[in-house]
């Protein structure tokens, strides 16, 4: 126990917790998207697909206990991090310009935050529905496409999805890198794994707004 | 040609430090640019100035001392070299220059753009080392090793220490260093008893003193003079996992 909790103590530590409950939540994205995309099927699959979801209510809410935890952790041990590099730098450059430093990598500073609010407003608009300008409950389908209609809710949706995309895909290829996952002979899957994954969730998210909105799913 | 240097000027560590304006009339592209500022400060001494403080020794890019940053790159803008190897034929006619110390609260200024690199040292001093018999030089080629093990484990000894990943490192990070040391010993035969104990009180010693943490930016790797890759932070990784998770081992073998 004395052992782990010195671990995660270190900012190594702290990274592989980052990791592993980046992991666990990158799953259920992906579960989340592909879930989803039953509704190119109709209203009575995507209700059904839900009442499925909602049958089990012990169930649901052990998922969400374990999903809530992970966000928790992911956000905490970001904080302690971010908050230690910061403290390692009080003085600044006058001139700054570190190479090879990607756009994803970053974002990441800011797309966590802006992600976390977009859950709690995705949340409140088709779980709670409190965000919603006319929520049925149950009838998941409506209320999709009620959110959708409107543009700038729609933008919204797709915006964080852009930047959700390039969470992940900064997120999968570190995690390689913190997990000391790093065969020089398969070192191009790891980019490879992470643009495809950020690519899939991206697109799969992003379309169904765009679908709404354009009258293909109505 | 004509040239506007920045200079950073700090009179000790308690000074606030500002920039200074430097214009130099003739540099030969044939200058390196640490002889650059060696002409500048003949000048300096003979205005009864203070000459700008560096640090400098084999010039040659392999003992480490140099290093500060050049428009906003840590030994400047060329890949794979010291700011001692770097040449002025890289610089055109009325460039202007900012010149910078290594910023980083670990690396306090002592002055002008000398810094406290003692941390590193630090570092080493908890694992950076290996166990050696003494006494009359063994055999070549006694120690059976891979020749990719060797490749590797060279390519990770190829660190100078010059501080450069942390100057760069958005974080503050000292991964890369670290990582190095650790890869190199790790992947020998000879760093293979105290492998573990290694990873464990360098990663250690690295957390007392006040770095940042990896966010995989990899400006480090890009800066390196010496191009070392960080493969070697995902080993330390590694490494450091695997001890730190299992805790030491049991001192005796015997079943208690
Ligand atoms: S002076 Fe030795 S590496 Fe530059």
């Amino acid at each position: 126990m004395s052992h782990s909790a010195g671990f995660l103590g270190s900012t190594l530590g702290k990274k592989v917790l980052m990791a592993v409950t980046g992991i666990i939540l990158f799953g259920f994205v992906l579960g989340h998207m592909l879930g989803n995309q039953q509704i190119y099927l109709g209203a009575e699959r995507l209700n059904h697909y839900a009442e499925l979801l909602q049958a089990n209510q012990a169930l649901l809410w052990a998922v969400r206990s374990v999903l809530l935890f992970c966000v928790a952790v992911h956000i905490v041990a970001a904080v302690q991090v971010w908050l230690r590099s910061r403290a390692a730098r009080p003085v600044r450059y006058r001139v700054f310009r570190p190479p090879a430093v990607d756009y994803a990598a970053r974002t990441m500073v800011w797309s966590g935050p802006i992600i976390a609010l977009f859950i709690i407003f995705h949340l409140l608009d088709l779980t709670v529905g409190s965000a919603h300008p006319n929520y049925i409950r149950g009838d998941v389908y409506h209320n999709v496409i009620a959110s959708f209609s409107q543009p700038v809710v729609a933008l919204v949706y797709v915006a964080a999805n852009l930047l959700l995309a390039f969470h992940l895909y900064h997120g999968l290829w570190s995690l390689f890198q913190t997990i000391g996952w790093d065969h020089p002979r398969f070192g191009f899957v790891r980019r490879a794994v992470a643009v495809l994954f950020a690519v899939l969730i991206g697109a799969g998210n992003i379309a169904i707004p765009l679908a709404v909105l354009t009258g293909v799913v109505r | 040609m004509k040239l506007t240097l920045h200079v950073w000027r700090q009179r000790n560590p308690a000074d606030a430090g500002a920039f200074a304006t430097y214009e130099l009339e003739d540099v030969s592209t044939h200058m390196s640019f640490l002889e650059m500022l060696d002409v500048l400060n003949q000048d300096l001494i003979a205005k009864g100035e203070e000459p700008i403080a560096f640090e400098h020794d084999c010039r040659e890019g392999i003992c480490g001392s140099c290093g500060f940053m050049v428009n906003g790159v840590a030994h400047g803008e060329q890949p794979g070299v010291t700011v001692c190897q770097l040449h002025m034929r890289h610089f055109k006619d009325g460039d202007e220059v900012t010149i910078e110390p290594w910023r980083a609260k670990a690396f306090p200024i002592i002055k002008d753009l000398v810094v406290d690199r003692s941390a590193f040292d630090r570092i080493m001093h908890a694992g950076g080392f290996i166990t050696v018999r003494t006494g009359s030089a063994p055999d070549a080629n006694a120690i059976p090793i891979t020749t990719e093990n060797v490749e590797h484990a060279m390519d990770f000894a190829e660190c100078i220490g010059c501080g450069a990943c942390v100057a760069s490192c958005p974080n503050g990070a000292a991964m890369l260093f670290v990582g190095a040391k650790i890869a190199h010993l790790g992947l020998l035969p000879q760093g293979q008893p105290e492998r573990a104990a290694r990873a464990l009180r360098m990663v250690e010693a690295m957390e007392r003193e006040a770095f940042g943490a990896c966010s995989n930016f990899r400006a480090c790797e890009a800066v390196c003079p010496k191009e070392i890759s960080i493969s070697g932070i995902a080993r330390m990784n590694k490494d450091f996992r695997r001890v730190a998770l299992a805790g030491p081992a049991p001192a005796r073998g015997k079943r208690r």
